[in-house]
């Protein structure tokens, strides 16, 4: 039997190979080869096969028939056998695998060897893959070693136990009796493994923590080593760049990090060290960066002084305008650990730090921008979120998303107008609307109905930038809410920020409507669309007929969806005209939603889901709404003028408890009244405080019919003065059974901060005897305990 | 018996690949257990990502929930996987030791001394690191037990009869 091809010389011929398909039968052949070889119980070319079994397992061929022979290699007593014997087993067997358990005894065995270099193995072997089963088993051999004086075991030895701690933690106590003279060894090797070791033990095990701070009093020594590695002179052997083992170094400053973390008495033996490593440390080389690195990151951990972290901080920094990009990268990371418990001295790096954004490369821009978020406060706000926008125009898509969130997130938090805020948000749908995420929409929605001063140029604005193209959803869907909304507004000219544009009615449902017909446009973004015209059919007053046309061509649309909506807009023109003003009035303002939480969303009514929070628009079936200045158009107008919210949207306070109907209410008796008697209807209000806000008064109405004949389709709207808020809920139903036989009730809430005297006005409509009923009608006997 | 910190996230090197610029694997270090399909499918993926970089890029990126540290020599790539907590400046002086170790070892190393003498690499990286962890500093001594266990192997195949050049 000739003698198996050799390794390099296999290598050699898989190479030459033209094809895969060449290649793979080359394989094929010296697989079998193998196998055959391997049946035979070859002991002289075992190692060989199994190399080159090894060589073909890289390229990604199968190699699991050669485990066996590994573990024959092993038991072998030549060394060369060994050493492929144990590398085939770190390559090809692992802890799935039964047959692992049987290297055991061999790695016992090899353990106690009289030679050094298989012992070596043994542990290498045993430290990178031993099952925890295997450490079980082997744990006090590796004990053993970690006692003995041959340093070249010793380091060896404490590695393996960092393996056996990690796979199996109840084992670390066995080990502590070998830890206690291992720091006073002169071999580096033996000084680094060991550092490894106490930090695996202290961080896994708050009891060694303690221990090791206390009783072995391990500060001070690490403080020792690490003084004499920058004191001493150069040790051609550890030198690296003019630096004395920066590994060794490294690993202890992060020992002392543990220790000296929640630790008065620690953090301070190690001060000195830690300041004098962070300005002598020469920054010409990664090398020296790195152990400044490792002394930026111990002094931000553990509880040093200002001084301290001041210079910590300065020196990333420094890293900052490093032109090795590594060190930018690993300065951006680490001031973003900071930024929150440092942030003033941060701060100070602010324009470094937003000129990073300008960086090629992505890591670097995306610590950059989260970095500018965190960084952004209400004296920055402006020139931050310039050069954010900026970013967000020119950077990746990836970013864009995230960058439009934070945009968002931080002009809520600091917009210095609302005319900026409204300015910002339009830039950044402009700029980057397809990215933007949809629960920005709501949120945007929710912003721009409670500016109400803001709304006509809101409304223009977002009028002229879907002119031009509406595929980006978000923007699209917000804007076409707004048209339908304000849309009056618009056609009217009555902008005052900025030159009012010339639209005219029929302008305004083009777009609209090609909002509709574009394929570019989602199924949601057509809801938007078809439900902010048919708002307009209320707000319009030359288009009503073409309106009707659009609703009733989408009765019979295919998305189911804009079906229902479209039948149910006709119905409203059909059946319910009467109602169509007052359910698609002006959307009052709206709860502020906390941008992260739950929402805590007031409609008027209590049916509708919570839609801010949803992508879908306001639905379709709204109830009387109380936007003034609609109500008193119908009324007639006098001086009681348009509700306007007094208090800013990002004040969340004011109307939380106007959401909460049976909390918190006082019930003490304020006598109830008679604010309406007449034909047979009579009104009743009964009023509540609420104990945590003095502003609000609760209205309950009770409306009822002494008649003989039932009052249906019964719409109660009410109107307050400039300087209260009003909300209507759902009625109980619309319909007021005769002879007093029961009631619709309803609910007002009343916000009236600034504790003026409440006055109302009514107007009533319902069907009565076959024919429409109106009647307006004014309340003045509030008690003064409904609103003092 | 100890009480222990729970869920504490282990600090340590998870693997080591050595691979070309046209993806091919050179040398396979793993210090955590995959099975051999998981680690093809990370090596796979991984190799793609990084080939993608461009030059001007830095040498960390994240990659799944750990951090990629890379760098290339010449036609190969030297990529290691770190946790979180790890500090990659130092990890970038841990693959220059390696590199300057196969360097001194074969003199003036290249491509095809790691794809034809890859055992030997493995050996040497096995006495540099140990389960992830730097086992010794002195590049000197690493190289020292290297060339002894060189010898050992030597002597023993002669004494092993006739097979005086190389048994593999």
């Amino acid at each position: 039997m000739p003698a198996p091809i050799r390794l390099r010389e296999l290598i050699r011929t898989i190479r030459t190979a033209r094809t895969q398909a060449e290649e793979r039968e080359m394989i094929q052949k010296e697989c079998a080869a193998i196998r055959s070889s391997f049946r035979e119980e070859d002991n002289t070319y075992r190692c060989r096969n199994v190399a080159k079994l090894l060589y073909m397992h890289m390229l990604g061929y199968p190699a699991h028939f050669g485990q066996l022979e590994c573990l024959k290699l092993i038991a072998s007593q030549k060394f060369t056998d060994k050493r492929i014997g144990y590398l085939g087993a770190m390559l090809l067997l692992d802890e799935r695998q039964d047959v692992h358990l049987l290297m055991t005894n061999c790695i016992k065995n090899d353990l106690n060897h009289s030679t050094q270099y298989v012992q070596g193995l043994a542990l290498c072997t045993l430290g990178c893959m031993g099952s925890s089963e295997m450490c079980r088993d082997l744990a006090g051999e590796v004990e053993k070693l970690l006692k003995t004086s041959n340093s070249y075991l010793r380091k060896k030895a404490a590695l393996c136990a960092v393996h056996v701690i990690r796979k199996v933690p109840e084992l670390m106590e066995m080990f502590l009796p070998a830890t206690k003279n291992l720091l006073n060894e002169k071999n580096h090797g033996v000084l680094h493994t060991s550092v490894v070791l106490l930090t695996e033990m202290c961080e896994r095990s708050p009891d060694m923590l303690a221990h090791f701070r206390k009783n072995e009093k391990l500060v001070p020594q690490l403080v020792r080593i690490l003084k004499n590695l920058i004191m001493s002179g150069y040790s051609p052997e550890h030198d690296v760049s003019g630096i004395s083992d920066p590994f060794l170094q490294v690993r202890i400053l992060r020992l002392l990090r543990i220790l000296g973390r929640n630790d008065d008495d620690s953090s301070e033996a190690m001060n000195d060290i830690l300041a004098q490593v962070a300005t002598n440390t020469e920054t010409s080389k990664n090398v020296g960066n790195a152990i400044l690195y490792e002394t930026v990151l111990t002094i931000m951990d553990i509880k040093s002084e200002s001084g301290l972290r001041v210079l910590a901080i300065n020196i990333l920094g420094r890293f900052l305008l490093n032109n090795d990009k590594n060190i930018r990268y690993v300065a951006l990371t680490s001031l973003l650990k900071t930024v929150q418990t440092d942030h003033n001295a941060v701060q100070r790096h602010r324009s470094t730090i937003v000129d990073c954004l300008k960086d090629l490369d992505v890591s670097i821009k995306r610590r950059a921008m989260e970095l500018s978020f965190a960084l952004v406060n209400g004296n920055n706000v402006r020139g931050m979120m310039k050069e954010l926008l900026y970013f967000l125009d020119s950077c990746e898509p990836e970013f864009k998303a995230d960058c439009a969130s934070g945009i968002f997130l931080a002009a809520e938090k600091y917009a210095p107008s609302k005319r900026w805020h409204i300015d910002t948000i339009m830039r950044v749908l402009t700029t980057a609307g397809s990215y933007v995420r949809d629960d920005a929409v709501p949120n945007l929605i929710q912003l721009i109905t409670n500016s109400v001063e803001m709304h006509a140029y809101t409304v223009q604005r977002l009028y002229k930038a879907i002119l031009g193209d509406y595929s980006q959803q978000p923007l699209v869907q917000v804007a076409s809410w707004c048209i339908g909304e304000y849309g009056d507004l618009l056609v009217s000219g009555q902008c005052e920020e900025e030159e009012p544009i010339q639209v005219t009615e029929d302008e305004v449902l083009d777009i609209l409507e090609s909002v509709l017909i574009s394929n570019m446009s989602a199924s949601v973004t057509r809801g938007y669309a078809l439900t902010a015209i048919m708002k307009l059919s209320t707000r319009f007053t030359c288009t009503v007929n073409r309106i009707k046309k659009v609703v009733s061509i989408y009765g019979s649309s295919i998305d189911v969806e804009l079906q229902q909506r479209a039948v149910e807009y006709n119905a409203l023109f059909k059946k319910y005209d009467h109602m169509r003003p007052a359910l698609l009035e002006r959307m009052p303002v709206m709860e502020k939603v906390t941008t992260n939480g739950p929402a805590e969303i007031v409609q008027t009514n209590g049916e509708t889901e919570t839609a801010v929070l949803e992508t879908k628009p306001p639905p379709s079936g709204l109830q009387p709404a109380n936007q003034a200045n609609d109500l008193l158009d119908l009324l007639g107008g006098s001086d009681i003028t348009p509700v306007i919210p007094t208090a800013p949207p990002s004040k969340p306070a004011s109307g939380g408890e106007l959401l909460d109907l049976l909390g918190d209410l006082n019930l003490t008796g304020i006598p109830s009244i008679t604010a309406y008697n007449k034909n047979g209807l009579k009104i009743e209000f009964t009023f509540e405080r609420s104990n945590t806000n003095p502003s609000v008064t609760v209205i309950t109405i009770q409306a009822s019919n002494s008649t003989e004949l039932d009052m249906t389709d019964f719409v109660f709207q009410a109107a307050v003065p400039k300087t209260f808020q009003l909300q209507l809920l759902s009625p109980s139903s619309s319909v007021i059974p005769a002879f007093n036989s029961g009631t619709i009730t309803q609910v007002i809430k009343v916000l009236n901060p600034q504790k003026q005297q409440l006055r109302m006005r009514i107007k009533l409509t319902y069907n009565h005897k076959g024919s429409a009923m109106q009647d307006l009608a004014e309340v003045n006997n509030f008690p003064p305990q409904s609103w003092q | 018996m100890l009480f222990f910190f729970p869920l504490l996230p282990i600090q340590q090197m998870q693997f080591m690949l050595l691979f070309s610029r046209q993806g091919k694997l050179r040398l396979q270090k793993w210090y955590v257990p995959l099975s051999d399909k998981e680690k093809k499918k990370i090596t796979r993926e991984l190799v793609q990502t990084v080939l993608a970089r461009k030059p001007k890029m830095c040498s960390f990126l994240e990659w799944r929930d750990l951090k990629i540290v890379y760098k290339r020599y010449a036609s190969l790539y030297f990529c290691c996987a770190i946790e979180d907590q790890d500090n990659e400046l130092i990890t970038l002086e841990i693959i220059h030791r390696y590199v300057e170790l196969l360097d001194k070892y074969f003199g003036s190393v290249c491509e095809l001394d790691i794809i034809f003498n890859f055992e030997k690499a493995y050996f040497i990286l096995d006495e540099f690191l140990l389960g992830g962890e730097v086992q010794e500093t002195s590049k000197k001594n690493v190289l020292k037990a290297i060339e002894q266990a060189d010898l050992l192997q030597e002597s023993q195949n002669e004494d092993w009869g006739g097979l005086s050049e190389d048994i593999l």
